[in-house]
């Protein structure tokens, strides 16, 4: 199972000392966040895109492609890459070019983007948002498989003979997850495509999660990728530690109240009753996060959102300490104690070569087969006629 | 026999209330109307006071949490609706508006639903016919032709309270012979038959 850190890039003031960070701090201490994720053995850095203010990371390739400079082994993902308003060739193109950068450590989580304004930024209009989402990637899916595509579609101009450059790292591209809050359309492309399906699982109740998700895992099994129980399913999670879950509560409390999401709105105790914010000790977050698969059936990847509401570098970067130090290594054991055997791991580069490689085996050895069965019979008929 | 369920919303504010008076008076005329057509009625009558604070959240956070689940469950899964609200600034209050807001869309279309209200001056009666009428015909509902609106002088004076009787018990009547003969048509559920991929990969 993979675990590691989503970070939506916002600039929030602290409200507790009234300071805003600059986009360059902002900027510098996401990367210092995915650092320390892979200093502390977590998995995967994952980041937002967003193109308005109070958003620093509009150009998510750039910072990865730094960040995997900087890094030997940590997974490096969107949460979310907008498929409504970015070119698919683009995206063709840039994922391609940050998997050779970063040997293969690279997959991306597809969304659509619920702010109404960006849309037409980028010639696009928000109420065409699930037929974009669903045109793009079936282009970005070519685009990554085929070596030259002629297309045509209704969003965007017409391809011929085109060839996205570099091809993927391997002949394999990067894994895709989709990330839904609440379309049963997007859960059920993932399932078309026996793509991972990605449930924020921040803002609403469990029970809306679970249709969705069910419906995912309902859907794959329906298109031949495999049992409803061994679908690709990730998870977020936020969650704020203390030794004492007393102190806490205490030191979030401020920021919880003005967030910008739920700010001024429920109180932190009815929210963490209510969704999976744990706001507590280690071990309170474990026990939170191990029932999430009582609620949602095995999953693969466990994301968690640690560096929102205006927290201070420093103490985000705590967080990821005691995540990696106290909190993962439980989990891993844990979650692996548990799990049946036919459950995959969400698939990693290496991963998916390996079974390309296989899949060309069994074909060689398929028609070798044909072959030499073709060839036998064909003698036999021989020995008929001069009979 | 048949059973139906009538839930009765209420945003009065006092304690007690006017506005909750007459959503109790108007509940238990449509069940007396109901049982009078042999229909077993279940009447629930709920106060969006109690559940303020989580409106509020939901406009905040996107989601309905605590009690205020339940009430969403109660007023979308009823066979009809009462609906009263006392008279704000010109309209129906602001609480009253605001749980209609929070529902999800088509949550209540086709249900049948009384509208009333209440407020100090029958001057301010016309907000049933120029505010709650519109606000339930966007909501799909089946509003029944009689709507009740209760002054001051219509709990006062011998007239008035015959008056406002007679008007609970026609709209009470109204309501019933929808809510008996209503068909349940299943909503759909979104999360539960999918439209297949080829469809949406085709534009369906």
């Amino acid at each position: 199972m993979q675990f590691g850190i989503f970070s939506v890039g916002d600039v929030t003031p602290d409200p507790t000392t009234g300071r805003t960070p600059s986009e360059a701090e902002r900027i510098k201490a996401m990367v210092a966040i995915a650092l320390k994720a892979e200093e502390v053995g977590l998995d995967v850095f994952a980041t937002g895109e967003h193109h308005n203010p109070p958003f620093v990371p509009s150009s998510p390739t750039t910072m990865l492609g730094y960040i995997a400079a900087r890094t030997e082994r940590l997974i490096l993902s969107t949460a979310t890459t907008l498929i409504t308003t970015n070119d698919p060739v683009k995206i063709a193109e840039d994922y391609a070019m940050l998997q050779h950068l970063a040997d293969g450590r690279v997959d991306l989580m597809l969304g659509r983007g619920n702010t109404a304004p960006v849309y037409p930024w980028f010639g696009q209009d928000i109420r065409m948002g699930i037929p974009l989402a669903i045109e793009n990637y079936a282009l970005l899916h070519r685009l990554w498989r085929e070596d030259v595509v002629d297309w045509e579609g209704r969003f965007r101009t017409p391809l011929q003979s085109f060839t996205s450059t570099p091809r993927p790292l391997d002949g394999v591209p990067p894994f895709v997850w989709h990330g839904s809050i609440r379309s049963p359309e997007i859960a059920e492309q993932a399932a078309y495509y026996g793509d991972g399906f990605f449930a924020n699982n921040i803002f609403w109740p469990k029970e809306h999660f679970q249709r969705l998700i069910d419906l995912y895992r309902r859907r794959y099994e329906h298109y031949g990728h495999g049992s409803a129980d061994q679908a690709i399913v990730g998870l977020g999670g936020q969650v704020f530690m203390r030794r004492n879950a007393a102190d806490a509560v205490r030191e979030f409390r401020p920021y919880f109240d003005n967030a910008p999401v739920y700010g001024h709105g429920p109180s932190l105790e009815d929210f963490m009753a209510e969704t999976p914010l744990t706001v507590g000790t280690p071990e309170q977050v474990i026990e939170r996060t191990l029932r999430f698969r009582e609620y949602f059936g095995d999953y693969q990847r466990q994301l968690f959102l640690v560096d929102h509401a205006g927290l201070p570098l420093k103490t985000v970067l705590e967080q990821i300490d005691m995540l990696g130090e106290e909190v993962v290594p439980v989990l891993r054991r844990e979650f692996a104690a548990v799990r049946p055997p036919h459950v995959p791991d969400a698939p990693t580069h290496a991963s998916l070569v390996a079974a390309a490689k296989a899949k060309e085996q069994a074909k060689e050895k398929a028609t070798e087969q044909a072959a030499e069965t073709a060839s036998g019979g064909t003698a036999d008929e021989d020995v008929e006629v001069t009979r | 026999m048949t059973r139906r369920k009538v839930v009765a919303i209420s945003a009065g504010l006092g304690v007690p209330s006017s506005t909750r008076l007459l959503a109790d008076r108007l509940a238990a005329a449509t069940g007396e109307a109901l049982r009078a057509r042999g229909v077993e009625a279940d009447v629930e009558v709920i106060e969006l006071r109690e559940v303020a604070h989580e409106i509020t959240d939901n406009l905040l956070t996107g989601f309905p949490r605590g009690r205020l689940r339940q009430v969403i469950e109660a007023v979308t899964g009823a066979d009809g609706l009462i609906a009263v609200t006392p008279v704000f600034s010109a309209s129906y209050s602001g609480l009253f508006k605001s749980f209609f807001d929070v529902l999800e869309r088509d949550a209540l279309r086709g249900t049948p639903v009384l509208i009333a209200a209440t407020g100090g001056s029958e001057r301010h009666s016309l907000v049933l016919d120029h505010a709650m009428r519109p606000l339930f015909a966007y909501l799909r509902t089946l509003v029944v032709p009689t709507a009740v609106y209760a002054a001051s002088a219509d709990w006062g004076s011998p007239d008035g309270s015959r008056a406002l009787r007679d008007r609970i018990d026609l709209a009470a009547g109204e309501l019933a012979a929808l809510v008996a003969e209503r068909c349940l048509t299943e909503r759909p559920d979104p999360y539960g038959e999918v439209v297949p991929f080829e469809d949406l990969l085709s534009g369906g």
